[in-house]
This record gives C-alpha cells, structure tokens and sequence, in this order.
C-alpha cells in the first residue's frame, strides 16, 4: 500500500459500490487525485451484504430513472470494467397480495412505464410461466420487469474499485476518517488513523456509519442503520430465472448463476450497527418461504449473514452537497437499495462534484428536504 | 507439488493455482480473497480451505500464520434442509 498523499481534488469516505463507483466516475472525467478511504475491507459494508438484485420497479421517480439509468449501464458494465460482474436479467417478479398493493402497482407500473421502464402486470397464471414452482394460493396478481436482475455485489464493488485505480485512484483499505476540518463553511481537510490530507471535497459514501461521517464535519443527518439478514443455499440446477419479491411478507429470493438461491426478509428491527444473524430469523424465514415456494423445501442452507440497510425517514437516498458546509456531499441513505442504483448515483455525483448537470434530476433528494417538510416517500421498499 | 491438480476448496473446485494466481493479482486480504473466488462459502463453511488458504498468505506476506486474521464463520454449522429447520421451530411445531 502506497502513503497516504498530502493532498486529494477528492476525498470519498467508503469503498463499496456508491464510494468506488463515484471515484470511477470522477477519474473518467479526468479527475486526477481521487482517494478512497475504506476502513476495512471493499464490500465490508452493505454492498457486500445485500441481496444481489437489480430492480427497477420502483414507486418514486427519481428511483425509477437512478435505477433504469443504472440497467443501462449495469447492461455493459463488465465490458466497461474489463471486469465479469455476473450480470443476468432473469426479470423480478413483485407479487400483489391485496387489491390495495393492486391499485398501488398501477400507479407505479404508469410511473415506470413514463420513463421508459417496461414493466407489466401478469396474471397468476403468467406468474406460474414465469416462476413454476409458485404457489399461486397466496397472491391475485403480479408485476413483473424483464429487464431487471441480478450482479455479483463482490464482484461489481472489485470492478469499479480496480477501474478507479487504472486511472489514478489511491484506495486505502483499514484506513478511517476521524475528522473533517471546515474553514469557513469549506471543507479543507480530512484526518484520518494514518494522517491528514488537505482537500477541497469530500464525499460521504459511508453507507451504515453516514451519520457518523456527517457528524465529522460538525453535521447532522437524519440517516439511521438497521439489521437486515440474509442466507444463501448450496448450488442446485437452474430452477427459475426471476426474482420473487413481496412487499406485504417483506420476502425475496432469487437463484444467481453460481446455481445458488439468495434469500433475505425484513424483520421489525430497531436501529442499531448489530449485524450478527439469529437462528430465530432462520426459522421466521423458512415459514414463510415454505408459504410461497414449498417445493424448496429440500434445500439446503449453506450460510447466513447480516448487513445494514442505512436508512432515512422517507426511504430515499440523500444525494447531493451540504447547504451548511460547502465541498461536503452526501450519497448516502439507501434503505436497502443502493447496490441496484449504484452505478446511475456515481454519475449523478460525479457531475454534481465537477460541475456538471447530472442526468437525472436529484435535486429533490437533497438533505434540505427533511427541514423543509418536503419528503419524497419511497412505496416499495422489502422489509 | 502441481498447482494445477492441487484442489484447496472442494466446494468451488478451486486449485493451489487459482489461489495463487488471485493472491498474485493483488486479493491479498483474506476477507476480498474470498469473496473474490467463493473459497469458504460453500457447504464446508471454509473448514478445509480456509486454513490452508490462511498459510498460503502469509508466506506471501512473509508474516506468521497467526498474523493472518481468519474470515468470519457463518452460520448454519451444518448445511440444513428448510424442512428440517421448519420441524424443528416453533411454527413447525404447532402445525
């Protein structure tokens, strides 16, 4: 590992998809003196730990476009990255269990069709063509998106960091930030547990601890953590390409191509840094998965593990410069869901950070929305 | 010893040689390792692999064994079945 240099155009704080990708995105803009501070190892964090899908179908605009812009890319990202990120679209499957989740739907099936999402309805039947083993007792319909999916977290997260680091990016894994010096409202320095590097930006891309890193530069934000569990089974052959997701049970699981099913649910959590998994979460998962897909019954799990969804009050991302300390940015508070908007989010950030316009319209999400009243409400949030 | 015919992991057929290779191309912290190649995430839970995989960096770095912090271990101990673990709980009881 090389030294610590003395100064950066750029500081990001966190190395997993949201921190390595803008660092990526930044040095494609000929950004030169860009560094990552990770203080452990890249995808310790929520990237590592989330549930490998890609979803488009989403209830709040800017979601749908981050995350239709983020397909996009996703589509070519292992050809850009020089890099196999085991990207498959094998559709997600988002079952309605009540006439109330229907009525939602459409209007979030209007919502993503407008920018250009090809999302559907599909009957129970469709839904069995579509995922044979379901059972079709405990839904009325379904939406499904083709073009949703799945990519290797571990493997997407190695991808942008080693791209950034062709082009001049400095990563410093088991390094932490333990202080931002503000002058003037300007951000001027970061110290961290092997020194200080004077700088004129950073970003907070800190994932579970955003609140702390906020709180460095003498900020608060409303972000909060929350455990959420996940398990993996052994590989088996291909049984269905989907993802099945329900909101109402909080479920969704999906067979990667490695032959294994990633399967996670939300459970009533209170906020906390815990990620440690419980056997009584195993047993509340299992329940409800024999509900929807007995057939998998005969499964094997082969491991389990928790991670952070860091979250805000209206469960959308906060994106964009601090009013309060000019050079500091957040990209922060993902509620789950910034694996999959990733790659749209660090070219938003990148352009928002160089000047630029970004290409899609995150004005709404930034922090002063919470002081205003302004909330953003996400709908269709898992767990 | 021939790196190629070598198996270190038995889940993920991995060889001395990918191990390796990966090390070579800079998956030099064990917790990257093994998201990198799966070693240790199969059904064996990494009790084969990883300890031959926890000498071999460190011989790479040139420190001690004991020096090299192992990946965390994950449960299940045991790989389960849903069934099984759906008879044993409470809400498999009661049905």
């Amino acid at each position: 590992m090389s030294e610590l240099p003395r100064s950066a155009d750029v500081v990001i704080i966190g190395g997993g998809i949201i921190g390595s990708g803008i660092a990526y995105e930044l040095t494609k803009r000929g950004v030169k003196n860009v560094v990552i501070l990770e203080k452990s190892y890249i995808s310790s964090g929520s990237t590592g730990r989330c549930g490998a899908g890609v979803r488009q179908q989403w209830g709040l605009e800017a979601n749908c476009r981050l995350a239709k812009g983020s397909v996009d890319i996703f589509e070519h990202l292992s050809e850009e990255l020089d890099y196999d990120i085991e990207f498959r679209q094998g559709g997600y499957l988002v079952l309605a269990h009540n006439e109330a989740q229907v009525s939602q739907f459409k209007k979030n099936i209007a919502l993503q069709n407008s920018v250009g999402i090809p999302s559907r309805f599909v009957s129970r039947e469709e839904a069995k063509e579509i995922c044979p083993p379901i059972n079709t007792d405990t839904f009325i319909k379904a939406t499904f998106c083709p073009t949703d999916g799945h990519a290797n977290p571990f493997l997407t997260n190695f991808a942008y960091v080693r791209a950034a680091e062709r082009s001049g990016a400095k990563v410093f894994r088991h390094t932490e930030a333990t202080g931002i010096e503000v002058d003037k409202g300007r951000v001027k320095a970061v110290h961290t547990t092997t020194g200080k590097i004077s700088t004129p930006v950073v970003v907070n891309a800190a994932g579970p601890w955003s609140k702390q890193v906020a709180a460095l530069a003498g900020l608060d934000i409303p972000t909060y953590s929350e455990r959420h569990q996940c398990l993996a089974t052994e590989p088996v052959e291909p049984l269905f390409d989907t993802m099945v997701i329900s909101f109402q049970i909080g479920i969704y699981l999906q067979q990667v191509p490695h032959g294994s099913f990633v399967m996670g649910i939300g459970e009533k959590e209170k906020p906390s840094y815990n990620i440690h998994s419980s056997w009584q979460w195993l047993e509340f998962f299992t329940g409800e998965l024999l509900s929807i897909l007995p057939v998998l019954k005969n499964l094997r799990v082969v491991r389990q593990w928790a991670g952070s969804y860091n979250r805000t009050p209206d469960a959308a991302p906060i994106l964009g410069e601090h009013p309060e300390v000019g050079g500091f940015f957040n990209a922060v508070g993902f509620s789950g869901h910034g694996f999959m908007i990733g790659p749209m989010t660090a070219v938003c950030m990148a352009e928002l950070i160089t000047g630029g316009v970004p290409p899609v319209n995150i004005d709404y999400l930034s922090v002063e929305r919470f002081e205003k009243g302004e909330l953003v409400i996400e709908p269709s949030v898992v767990g | 010893m021939r790196e190629n015919e070598t198996i270190i992991c038995r889940c993920e057929d991995l060889t001395l040689e990918d191990i390796r290779s990966a090390i070579a191309d800079g998956y030099t912290d064990f917790e990257e390792l093994k998201r990198y190649l799966r070693c240790g995430m199969g059904p064996c839970g990494g009790r084969t692999c990883l300890p031959l995989i926890r000498r071999e960096l460190a011989r790479v770095k040139g420190v001690p064994v004991e020096d090299v912090a192992m990946p965390t271990s994950r449960p299940p101990v045991q790989v389960t079945t849903f069934e099984a673990i759906s008879v044993g709980s409470e809400r498999g009881k009661n049905e």
